[in-house]
């Protein structure tokens, strides 16, 4: 494993501004893939980002985004101000949503987001505290079969 | 099957992207659902959708989708277009529902781009 930071960066994403709602994630894809990360190591970082990002959109008041990457691995962190989860163990089941019909017509709001954050990330981690925010932090990894 | 082909099974006007319309494609995505299309999709696909807003591109565009349809003779709103045509990404129109467009895809021997029917 090479812990040498290659890039680092932060940005940041405002709730409710839907018309911006991915250009983080695309900003993100576009930096991986100069880098140099594999195809498919870029799809699932650009992937999970994505759903991060619209989560974020979706309900939080604003998140500061930062993404690490080594030559091994693609760490991204999204700390947001907002209403926080109250049961995490729920949200991540597929299908629970607490979306609003504006949410569903944007294409979201199915109860998918933060399972397939999971399921496209080696490590992912998370923290939410009602009334505060939610700390999402998840990994891949550039040195496995995929890599 | 090149999108010149499909244009003419499943009767589509061309929104934007004339140049890239030799691109190739062997599976398909019919979805409204962003969620689905980022949480089921292999890379490289056809997307046929009812979702008319910018949405549908930046999808597309994250999870590597090479082209929309956009069915029931909708059209994709002015951003959508805009942002297509920087990724260079062609988006049709089809007049046709959903069914009629898969099913008639489906019989020309495209199969599905999604990943649940994997073994």
């Amino acid at each position: 494993m090479n812990d040498d930071v290659l890039f680092s960066k932060e940005f940041s994403v405002v709730g409710k501004d839907f018309s911006n709602a991915g250009t983080v994630s695309t900003e993100i894809k576009a930096i991986l893939k100069e880098i140099g990360f594999d195809r498919l190591i870029v799809r699932r970082a650009a992937i999970a980002c994505y759903e991060a990002e619209m989560n974020v959109v979706m309900y939080a008041k604003h998140a500061v985004v930062r993404l690490s990457a080594t030559p091994t691995s693609v760490k991204i962190e999204f700390q947001d101000e907002g209403p926080g989860i109250a049961d995490v163990d729920l949200a991540l089941q597929e299908g629970w949503s607490t979306a609003t019909p504006e949410m569903r017509e944007m294409g979201f709001g199915a109860g998918m987001g933060l399972p397939n954050i999971k399921r496209n990330a080696d490590d992912f981690d998370i923290n939410s505290e009602v009334g505060k925010g939610t700390h999402l932090i998840f990994t891949i990894h550039a040195d496995g079969e995929n890599g | 099957m090149k999108i010149e082909e499909i244009i003419k099974v499943i009767e589509c006007k061309v929104i934007t992207g004339e140049k890239y319309l030799d691109k190739d494609f062997t599976q398909v995505l019919a979805a409204d659902l962003m969620s689905d299309v980022l949480a089921y999709t292999d890379p490289g696909a056809i997307l046929l959708t009812g979702l008319r807003n910018v949405q549908s591109v930046i999808t597309s565009h994250v999870a590597e989708v090479r082209a929309i349809v956009y069915v029931r003779g909708k059209v994709p709103d002015s951003e959508a277009i805009k942002l297509a045509e920087q990724k260079k990404i062609p988006l049709l129109s089809s007049r046709l529902s959903m069914f009629e467009a898969c099913g008639r895809l489906f019989e020309k021997g495209l199969r599905s781009g999604s990943n649940l029917e994997a073994p």
